[in-house]
C-alpha cells in the first residue's frame, strides 16, 4: 500500500535526532512536526525570522506579528527567538541547520531538484527555496512519486526549471526511500506490501537495487 | 535630530513618478499600511517597489497594483494576488523575481557598505543567468549586487524621535535590512516615544539609517492564513 502524507511525514520524522535545528517547507513537510518522537527534542525554523515555531495558536489567541514562512499564524516555545531575513538565510547559508525538508515537483538522479516554476503557467516565485537548497547540509524531499499524470518525479534529467544543482541527498515517496548516490537513485525502503517491481516501473531515472529491500518502519 | 514627521502624507511628500522604493514586510506582516495608503492618495505612477512579496488583492502592495501605479517589481514570491496575475501576463508589469535570502542580504549588502557579495543560491538555475559564478572552497558562488534605492519604507513597533526602531515578533522580517538600504528611510511605528524612552540595548535599528519617523494609525494587521487548533 502507497503511503498517505502523513505517512511520509511519519517515515521522515524518524530522522530525526535530540538537538537537531530543522527547517520543513510547506506540503507534506510542515506534517512532520506531528510526529516528532518522545524523548526527541528539535527546534523549528521559520525563514521568516523565527527559531523555535510552536503549534498553530487556539481560537481567539490569533496574533497578526507572529507568523510562519506559508504566513500563517503560529505560536513560540519556550526558548524561541526572533531575528531578522538576511540572519535567517544566514543561518541557513552557513549550515548551521541540521536537517532541511522539502517538497518537489523533479528529483534527478543527479540529486538537481526542479519545485518553482512550470513554464507555460503562472510563476509565482522562487521564495526561499533556491537559498535552502543551495546551502542546506542535509536536505530530504518529501513527494509523491508520480505526478497527477501517473508519471514519474524521479528522473535521469529535470525537465522543468532547476532550484538547484546536485544538492539533493534523500528522498521519501509514497512508495518507497531512496539515496541520491553516484550511480543514481539508491533504493533504501519500501512502503509496506509495495513491491520492488513496482518502485522500477514508477522510477524513470536510473535505479540500484541492491539485496534485500526491507519495508519502512513507523 | 527631531526626524518626526506628522503623518504618512508628509513622510512621502516628495515620493515622485519612477522612484525605486524599497518596502518592509513578509506577506501582510509588518507591512508599511499608512505609507501605502499615502502613496495610493497621492498617486504616484512608474514606480519600482522592491519588496519580498506582493500584497493580495486589496491590501498592502495590492493597492498600489489596482491603481496601476507600479512599472516593476522586485520579489521572491508573488503568491497571493490575481492582480498582480493579470498585470504581468497582460506585460503591464515587469516582473523580477530572485531567491529570497539574496533578497534579504541586497538589503544588507546596501546597509553595510559592500557593493556585492557571493551567494550559492541560485546556482546551475536561470538566476544565473549573466551573473558572475565564482569557484571558492570547491563551491561555485553567483556575484550579486547591494540595492539602491531612493526611498526605503518600513513598519517598526516602536520608535523614538532619533529614529531608532524595535522591531515586534515576526514582524521583523526584512524591516531592519530595508530600513538600512535606502537613500532616505521613512519609519511608521504603532508607538513614537521621545528620546531616551526605549533601552538602548533593546534597539534593532540604530537611527542613523531612518530619516524621517511617524506614529501611524489604524492598523488593520490583516492575517493571510489564519490557522487555529481548537481548545481542548
Amino acid at each position: 500500500m502507497a503511503l498517505t502524507k502523513e505517512q511520509i511525514a511519519q517515515r521522515i520524522a524518524k530522522e530525526l535526532r535530540d538537538g537537531y535545528y530543522v527547517n520543513l517547507g510547506i506540503g507534506i513537510p510542515t506534517l512532520v512536526a506531528n510526529y516528532i518522537p518522545p524523548g526527541i527534542e528539535v527546534v523549528l525554523q521559520s525563514e521568516n525570522g523565527l527559531l523555535g515555531m510552536g503549534p498553530f495558536p487556539f481560537e481567539g489567541d490569533e496574533d497578526p506579528d507572529l507568523i510562519n514562512a506559508g504566513k500563517q499564524t503560529v505560536t513560540t516555545v519556550p526558548g524561541s527567538v526572533f531575528f531578522d531575513s538576511a540572519m535567517s538565510f544566514g543561518m541557513i547559508r552557513a549550515g548551521k541547520v541540521d536537517l532541511t525538508v522539502l517538497g518537489a515537483m523533479e528529483v534527478s538522479e543527479e540529486g538537481d531538484i526542479a519545485s518553482w516554476k512550470i513554464p507555460g503557467k503562472l510563476v509565482k516565485g522562487m521564495g526561499g527555496a533556491m537559498d535552502l537548497v543551495a546551502s542546506a547540509r542535509n536536505i530530504i524531499v518529501a513527494m509523491m512519486h508520480t505526478n497527477t499524470k501517473g508519471e514519474s518525479k524521479l528522473l535521469q534529467k529535470c525537465s522543468l526549471p532547476l532550484t538547484g544543482v546536485r544538492c539533493i541527498k534523500k528522498i521519501v515517496t509514497d512508495i518507497a526511500v531512496l539515496e541520491v548516490t553516484n550511480g543514481g537513485f539508491k533504493l533504501l525502503e519500501r512502503a509496506p506490501g509495495v513491491s520492488i517491481k513496482e518502485i522500477i516501473s514508477k522510477t524513470t531515472g536510473r535505479l540500484r537495487v541492491e539485496g534485500e529491500i526491507p519495508e519502512m518502519k513507523f | 535630530m527631531n526626524k518626526v514627521v506628522q503623518n504618512a502624507d508628509e513622510a512621502i511628500k516628495d515620493i515622485q513618478d519612477g522612484a525605486v522604493l524599497m518596502l518592509g514586510g513578509f506577506g501582510l506582516c509588518g507591512i508599511p499600511e499608512n505609507c501605502i495608503t499615502a502613496l495610493v492618495k497621492k498617486e504616484v505612477k512608474n514606480l519600482t517597489c522592491i519588496s519580498n512579496n506582493a500584497g493580495v488583492d486589496d491590501f498592502g502592495i495590492g493597492l498600489l497594483l489596482q491603481k496601476r501605479q507600479l512599472k516593476k517589481m522586485i520579489a521572491s514570491y508573488v503568491g497571493e494576488n490575481s492582480e498582480f496575475e493579470r498585470q504581468l501576463l497582460s506585460g503591464e508589469l515587469e516582473v523580477e523575481l530572485i531567491p529570497q535570502g539574496t533578497l534579504a542580504t541586497r538589503c544588507l549588502a546596501a546597509g553595510y557598505g559592500f557593493p556585492v557579495f557571493y551567494t550559492p543560491a541560485g546556482v546551475g538555475t536561470e538566476v544565473a543567468q549573466g551573473k558572475e559564478v565564482r569557484n571558492f572552497n570547491g563551491k561555485d558562488y553567483l556575484m550579486e549586487y547591494a540595492f539602491d534605492a531612493d526611498f526605503s519604507i518600513v513598519k517598526a513597533w516602536m520608535g523614538d524621535t532619533h529614529g531608532n526602531l524595535i522591531f515586534k515578533e515576526t514582524a521583523r522580517n526584512f524591516n531592519p535590512l530595508v530600513a538600512m538600504a535606502g537613500r532616505i528611510t521613512i519609519a511608521e511605528v504603532e508607538k513614537l516615544f521621545p528620546a531616551g524612552q526605549l533601552d538602548p540595548n533593546i534597539i534593532h535599528t540604530p537611527g542613523i539609517y531612518v530619516h524621517r519617523i511617524f506614529q501611524g494609525s489604524n492598523y488593520e494587521k490583516r492575517i493571510e492564513q489564519r490557522t487555529v487548533r481548537k481548545r481542548k
